[in-house]
């Protein structure tokens, strides 16, 4: 008899190896479907959490909510008609979608921007980085009990928002850029209107500062939860404001300057720390140094056209140019026209810009026409979602939308 | 047989009673999928608040709300959730469909995208736009509400409900055929 | 930027005949689909590549001077000299498979899953390789080309709830 209960022991102490665990070691473990209609999730994903008590054991996401073919559409819309789409990917900050997807383009047309078409999109982009991350730490507050907070990001937005419908006419799905150039060029009152945003925002920062961080609820809530050391972050592909806070100090705003980043100056904000805390800290002061680049770059804006010149055939021309050359007329008419349009080299290119939420990059296939054969986009909010299940493990059932809402998942971009 | 009313009665049908009511405090559960969410997130916070017209309380739990806001595209992995969502809200519900892409699939004419969620549920509103902006949105509640008081009804007889509840009593009262125990009260 | 003499040399070292082409700065290699763990290996341990960016596929159907039916991409990214290598592999439409990069980066889990979801890709030795983006009752590879864009009729393939209904 006590041979058996040894034998019995024996095999419990030690299991074969590789074998799945036990169905009733994982007995006693709760599920709980979390989404994909929740709050906390802000748009869609899904996740089956199990459950130790209040404990997560582990998370399994699921995802593919919003998948809505953006690559697929990319095959068949040309290479201005496609910004709208991008628009819709990373709806908090569509502008920098549009200068990632133009940037790629132009890249692989081998298009030198004008002057000023680099400043103003170093504007926009920064604008976009700062309504981003207004958004995201402020559902951060949100999903954490503070919403003044929220209320005082989003009021922000609002002005940030009348900046884009100024210069393009929409409010956030702004399709501004366009191979070569932009649509249409900023106007004085933009200018005025993004100074007085310069002058009107750091009072908000500060009071957004105040407001949360010496908060005793939030501190407890992101302090500590959801670690990220810097070998994971790069194990695991993240970049960006995730990445920074977590120690690693890429930015591609310094370490391959686009645009005109070589012209400003400013600082790249990282943590060590790795945890909620950190990804919002490192939020609020990249709000801070994008507001300097904003702050140089409108103020030093060149003049010049914004769109490369009819010689490019690229860009559409001036209508002063349209109604009075006959060059013009027929370059107006080359672009619109269907098949028509420009040829691209017969060749594939990857250029990524420092998106608010990492890097965001597209990888093009030309195949001649006007439409690219492949128009893979490198998301970060996918790349970021992965992470997750790992920044859960051991957490209780109320950091799941700490963890979830600083690591800024948008649901288009993670499905696309 | 004239009865003599003080001046401070107002005198009404029960029904319109119901709409005002009704329309009053519509309570928005936000099926918020993509950008347009932003938008409905815009109309609730600061600037343009929703609490004017009464219909501020965003609920995220189907049960307790009567207005549906589908905002954004909804596509084949999401369509059985919502209408999964659809049915657990309570009689009387009302569905908005806003933006461009809910309406009619916008400019997402692929593989897995629904072309229009009206094929799939029923919708009283639509908003068009790619976002609408907060202020279409307003307006499409306050139709709604127009919508509400005008056609409004105590039995739910503009849903249709009349007549389901008709063919459910039929189901119910054949037993009485033959020969069961009569149920006094099974209406509703 | 581009990437260095010493890693092109480091390559070539370990494949011999290595073919490499530079367009607007980018350095691209074109790896067999053997030796493809040997080379990402060597440029994680040896040459400092310790980001992998993306992992993507191209459906060469139909495209001109197309040497395989697929080409499986990888960009790869060294963090402090801020080189940036694309490796590309092709393979064909009768053996769709190719070793997994997971054991190298834990970031090329989802995205090898994409890339199987979409084109059917087999990763050899990945951990969990399942649908990630589509229903799994999907049957087919949507971002192949032979896939029309509005689809097979998956998306109105559902029960229509009316109002009577409730």
């Amino acid at each position: 008899m006590s041979e058996t209960i040894n034998t019995l022991d024996a095999a419990i102490a030690a299991p074969p190896a590789g074998a799945p665990p036990q169905l009733d070691e994982q007995d006693y473990l709760w599920t709980l479907n979390f989404g994909p209609q929740h709050p906390a999730t802000h748009t869609t994903l899904r996740l089956v959490l199990k459950l130790d008590g209040e404990r997560v054991v582990d998370a399994i996401p699921d995802i593919g909510y919003l998948h809505s073919g953006f690559e697929k559409l990319g095959e068949h819309l040309d290479y201005n008609q496609y910004v709208t789409i991008t628009d819709r990917m990373n709806y908090i900050s569509p502008m920098a979608n549009n200068v990632a997807w133009h940037g790629a383009v132009e890249k692989l047309l081998g298009l030198e921007l004008t002057p000023r078409a680099k400043y103003l999109r170093v504007i926009v982009s920064e604008l976009a980085r700062i309504s981003d991350h207004l958004l995201c730490n402020g559902a951060v507050g949100l999903d954490l009990g503070a919403f003044t907070f929220f209320l005082y990001a989003f009021n922000q937005r609002e002005a940030i928002y009348d900046i884009f419908e100024t210069v393009c006419g929409a409010r956030f799905t702004n399709s501004y850029t366009r191979v070569g150039g932009l649509m249409h060029d900023a106007t004085p009152l933009f200018v005025e209107k993004v100074r007085a945003f310069l002058r009107a925002f750091p009072k908000t920062l500060d009071d957004m500062d105040r407001l949360l961080n010496r908060n005793r609820i939030f501190m407890d809530r992101v302090k500590g939860v959801g670690i990220l050391t810097k070998e994971e972050a790069n194990g695991r592909s993240c970049t960006g404001p995730i990445a920074r806070a977590s120690g690693v100090t890429r930015d591609l705003r310094k370490d391959e300057p686009y645009l005109a980043y070589r012209d400003f100056d400013f600082n790249v904000c990282c943590a060590t720390a790795g945890d909620c805390l950190a990804r919002y800290l490192v939020r609020m002061a990249e709000m801070r140094e994008s507001l300097k680049i904003v702050t140089q770059a409108i103020e030093n804006l060149p003049s010049g056209p914004v769109n490369v010149g009819i010689d490019q055939r690229t860009a559409l021309p001036q209508k002063r140019q349209v109604y009075s050359t006959i060059e013009g007329l027929i370059s107006h008419f080359e672009l619109v026209m269907s098949n028509r349009g420009f040829e691209v080299p017969h060749e594939e290119t990857y250029a990524a810009i420092e998106s608010p939420n990492g890097e965001l990059g597209f990888y093009i296939v030309g195949d001649g026409n006007d439409t690219a054969y492949r128009a893979r986009c490198r998301p970060p909010s996918y790349i970021h979602f992965a992470v997750f299940p790992h920044l859960i493990r051991g957490h209780t059932l109320s950091d799941v939308v700490a963890v979830l809402g600083s690591l800024n998942i948008i649901a288009a971009e993670l499905d696309r | 047989m004239a009865i003599e009313l003080p001046e401070n009665v107002v005198v009404s049908k029960l029904d319109e009673l119901a709409s005002w009511c009704r329309k009053n405090s519509l309570w928005p559960m936000p099926f918020a999928t993509a950008c347009c969410g932003i938008e409905l997130m815009a109309t609730g916070a600061s600037r343009h608040d929703l609490a004017r017209f009464g219909a501020e309380v965003f609920r995220f739990s189907p049960r307790q709300c009567d207005l549906m806001i589908v905002a954004g595209r909804v596509v084949m992995k999401m369509l059985p959730v919502l209408q999964r969502i659809w049915q657990q809200m309570l009689e009387p519900k009302w569905c908005i469909s806003m933006g461009a892409c809910a309406s009619t699939g916008g400019v997402f004419d692929t593989y897995c995208v629904v072309q229009g969620i009206d094929r799939f549920i029923p919708v009283d509103m639509y908003v068009p736009g790619c976002p609408p902006r907060p202020e279409q949105l307003i307006q499409a509640i306050i139709d709604l509400q127009d919508k509400i008081q005008r056609e409004g009804t105590i039995t739910g007889r503009e849903f249709g409900l009349a007549a389901r509840q008709q063919t459910k009593r039929a189901l119910v009262e054949l037993p009485i055929i033959s020969g069961a125990p009569v149920l006094s009260s099974i209406t509703r | 930027m581009p990437a260095t003499n010493e890693t092109l040399t480091a390559l070539e070292a370990v494949l011999q005949g290595l073919e490499t082409s530079e367009f607007r700065g980018d350095t691209r290699a074109t790896v067999p689909r053997e030796s493809l763990a040997e080379v990402l290996r060597l440029l994680r341990d040896r040459r400092g590549f310790d980001l992998l960016v993306d992992v993507t596929c191209v459906d060469y159907l139909n495209y001109r001077d197309a040497r395989d039916r697929f080409g499986l991409v990888y960009l790869l990214a060294n963090t402090t000299t801020n080189e940036r290598i694309t490796l590309r592999v092709y393979v064909g439409e009768s053996d769709p498979t190719i070793p997994s990069a997971v054991p190298l980066w834990e970031g090329a889990n989802w995205l090898e899953r994409e890339v199987y979801d979409m084109f059917g890709i087999v990763f050899e030795g990945h951990p969990d390789l399942r649908r990630i983006l589509l229903p799994d009752e999907f049957t087919a590879f949507p971002l192949r080309k032979d896939y029309p864009l509005q689809g097979r009729g998956e998306r109105h393939n559902f029960p229509v709830l009316r109002r009577e209904e409730g």
